[in-house]
């Protein structure tokens, strides 16, 4: 009999190549995903050092980050650092003969929709990516982490990281969401409980029945932002849901090796009585939708709230806090429902699948945004935007006002040409409200797709729940 | 990678919570091949008026502060964005040591790959750190990595804890990466058992 493990213990368990005396191990790593922006110089070390890329057939490369999501990118990128960059990564994946999907291919996207899209994420493997995003991929009960730079390069040369073990946080969502509540809330409000260091040094598992009705696209948004909570992993017990999701995708297992691979895949979860080193339980019907007034993800309160005072807080928070306020231009007191919103910026690795455009789309439909209103649609990859298109819902973000661009991570960090002036406000689906993250002295508030469209047709921080009843 | 044993050097208190890797180097300068040349960006938007100024309150801009190697600094220090840049930026303007109460998972690994000596001190000792550091140049603190001390000017010294695989690529200036290339038959062996029992992998 083995002790009562968790499925990160499982997995762990599973992807240990090497263990030394003082517990430090090699973890061997399925699937290692690599954009333009963190991966030029570990392909630089591996050339330096005559190395090779271990496992090409294991390792996908696409463009995100810097590209622009306006036509023509596939022919000409303006920009002299972002086309060097994206050249870099084309020349890298041809040399070491990986996986790529160029911006001239419609599997295109950011590199955390591509993966689950395509099938190369699949239950109980090991992702890796030097970014931080990663943990989306965790959604499918794999053990997935951003990286460094330095640890692309290690991964490339040995497939393998070196790593310590962490410890388990398990976080429960009983009970059901109300109308009006997503994934979204959901993530934030658990970053809001726990502060964003209070993951560091955990994996998260998320549980409980609001997980469980979640869809793929919702749990995806969950484990994404398990960083912001300082967790180096967000994982999700894979079930029917995820087996569906998978299943005849390009890279998924077919055949007899479905089988297989369903067997395995059955017997991740969490042992009964297994331990967890800290647990947090919310209850779902207490979730509201919520907003970010301030620079860290953790400046969350329901959309019923008002602007918090520095004098809230205490420790080194009163200083943050009061800083917070100045940079994003905001009073104690105010309503958050009296903010005024100068963009709306739809998409990102958090909130860029089919389900956020049909969330977003179901506010928008016959409705138009704000006089003098920003409002973008950014689709996470080429195939989610040919869905949309499909379907109709790019027609209505279009009707609406919206603009309706090409995949790529945008504005989320802004290191492509959709950016925030100094002061524009900005009503965000991406998952970093940071100093400067959406632009020099952009002020960003993050919510769901479905508030971020309610905005959009207000002009201002917005319940969500109000204009579904008006529509009703 | 430069070894880290001992240093004596001027720390910057930088008290702010969770100062993120956005602030630390922001996006703008993530586009570039290179490792190098990134410090003269280090906290680009606190440290530089939009027209490229220097603000003179910036601790870093002040003449105390400006050849510092270690920075002091609020809790959960080098959270958010997964870019080494950031550990790239501040070796590149000189800082060898971050001293904190927490830090963020891939900013503290980062750090050990670059040379940079992350230390995790309760909030009190930080307290007393940040509180020598506030002296400017003439206080000096001295890291020693071999005897996991850290010691304030005037002679106050705190012990540390430290992974002993990373103290000693430290100390020693050890690529990881060749030293995971000597254990390629084990990595081979996991391969082949993986084949056999996740095939579709």
């Amino acid at each position: 009999m083995t002790a009562p493990r968790t499925l990160y213990d499982k997995i762990w368990d599973d992807h240990v190549a090497h263990q030394a005396e003082d517990g430090t191990c090699l973890l061997y790593i399925d699937r290692h995903l690599v954009h333009e922006v963190t991966s030029p110089q570990a392909f630089e070390g591996l050339r330096m050092t005559g190395r090779t890329v271990r496992a090409p057939e294991k390792t996908i490369a696409v463009p995100d980050h810097n590209v622009p999501t306006t036509a023509g990118r596939d022919v000409h990128i303006d920009n002299e650092e972002s086309r060097i960059q994206v050249d870099a990564l084309d020349k890298n994946a041809r040399d070491f003969k990986i996986n790529y999907y160029p911006v001239s291919d419609i599997r295109q996207g950011i590199v955390h929709i591509v993966g689950p899209e395509q099938g190369w994420t699949l239950p109980g493997m090991t992702v890796v990516c030097g970014d931080s995003h990663t943990a989306t991929h965790g959604a499918f009960g794999a053990l997935a982490h951003g990286i460094g730079t330095s640890e692309v390069e290690h991964v490339l040369a040995t497939q393998t990281l070196i790593q310590k073990k962490s410890k388990n946080m398990k976080v429960e969502i009983t009970g059901s969401l109300r109308p009006g509540v997503t994934a979204k809330d959901i993530t934030l409000s658990v970053i809001g409980a726990i502060g964003t260091a209070g993951g560091t040094g955990y994996v998260i598992e998320y549980c409980g029945q609001a997980i469980r009705e979640l869809s793929m696209e919702g749990r995806m948004t969950v484990c994404n932002m398990a960083i912001e909570g300082g967790a180096r992993a967000g994982l999700i017990a894979p079930d029917e849901t995820t087996f569906a999701y998978v299943m005849g995708r390009p890279h998924a297992p077919k055949a007899a090796q479905w089988e297989a691979a369903l067997a395995y895949w059955k017997t991740l979860y969490t042992d009964e009585g297994a331990h967890f080193d800290k647990v947090i339980t919310l209850k779902g019907e207490d979730i509201a939708p919520v907003v970010t007034w301030g620079t860290s993800p953790e400046d969350v309160l329901p959309i019923t709230g008002t602007v918090p005072a520095a004098t809230d807080f205490t420790g080194g928070k009163v200083e943050a806090a009061q800083r917070s306020l100045d940079y994003m231009g905001l009073t104690p007191g105010q309503k958050l429902t009296d903010i005024k919103i100068d963009t709306v910026f739809i998409g990102s690795c958090t909130n860029g699948r089919i389900e956020d455009l049909r969330a977003a789309a179901a506010i928008l439909k016959g409705k138009k945004v704000a006089p003098g209103m920003r409002a973008m649609v950014v689709p996470g990859s080429g195939l989610v935007r040919a869905q949309a298109e499909e379907e109709g819902l790019a027609q209505i973000f279009i009707d609406a006002g919206f603009e309706w661009r090409l995949a790529g991570c945008s504005m989320c960090l802004a290191m492509n040409p959709d950016q925030l002036s100094p002061g524009e406000r900005c009503a965000a689906t991406s998952n970093r409200n940071f100093e400067g993250r959406q632009g020099r002295g952009g002020r960003t508030h993050l919510l769901s797709p479905a508030m971020a469209a309610a905005a959009a047709v207000t002009g201002h921080l917005t319940d969500v729940r109000e204009m579904m009843a008006e529509t009703v | 990678m430069d070894k880290f044993t001992k240093i004596t050097g001027v720390a910057a208190p930088m008290p702010l919570v969770n100062i993120d890797t956005d602030m630390i180097i922001p996006k703008q300068f993530l586009k570039t091949i290179k490792r190098s040349g990134l410090g003269k960006n280090l906290f680009d938007e606190m440290r530089f008026t939009q027209d490229g100024q220097e603000i003179p309150e910036f601790v870093l801009n002040q003449p105390a502060y400006r050849n510092a190697e270690i920075i002091v600094a609020g809790d959960n220090f080098g959270c958010g964005s997964s870019r080494e840049h950031a550990p790239w930026a501040l070796l590149d303007f000189g800082i060898r040591c971050v001293i904190s109460t927490s830090f963020a998972d891939i900013f503290y690994n980062n750090c050990f790959k670059n040379g940079i000596l992350p230390i995790v001190m309760p909030p009190e000792v930080v307290e007393v750190l940040m509180e020598d550091s506030r002296k400017g140049a003439n206080a000096r603190i001295t890291v020693d990595l071999e005897n996991q001390t850290v010691t304030t000017s005037d002679g106050q010294s705190f012990p540390f804890e430290v992974d002993s695989f990373r103290k000693h690529c430290l100390l020693n200036g050890l690529d990881d990466i060749g030293l995971t290339l000597e254990k390629a038959a084990s990595i081979d062996g996991f391969e082949k058992t993986a084949a056999t029992l996740r095939p579709w992998v």
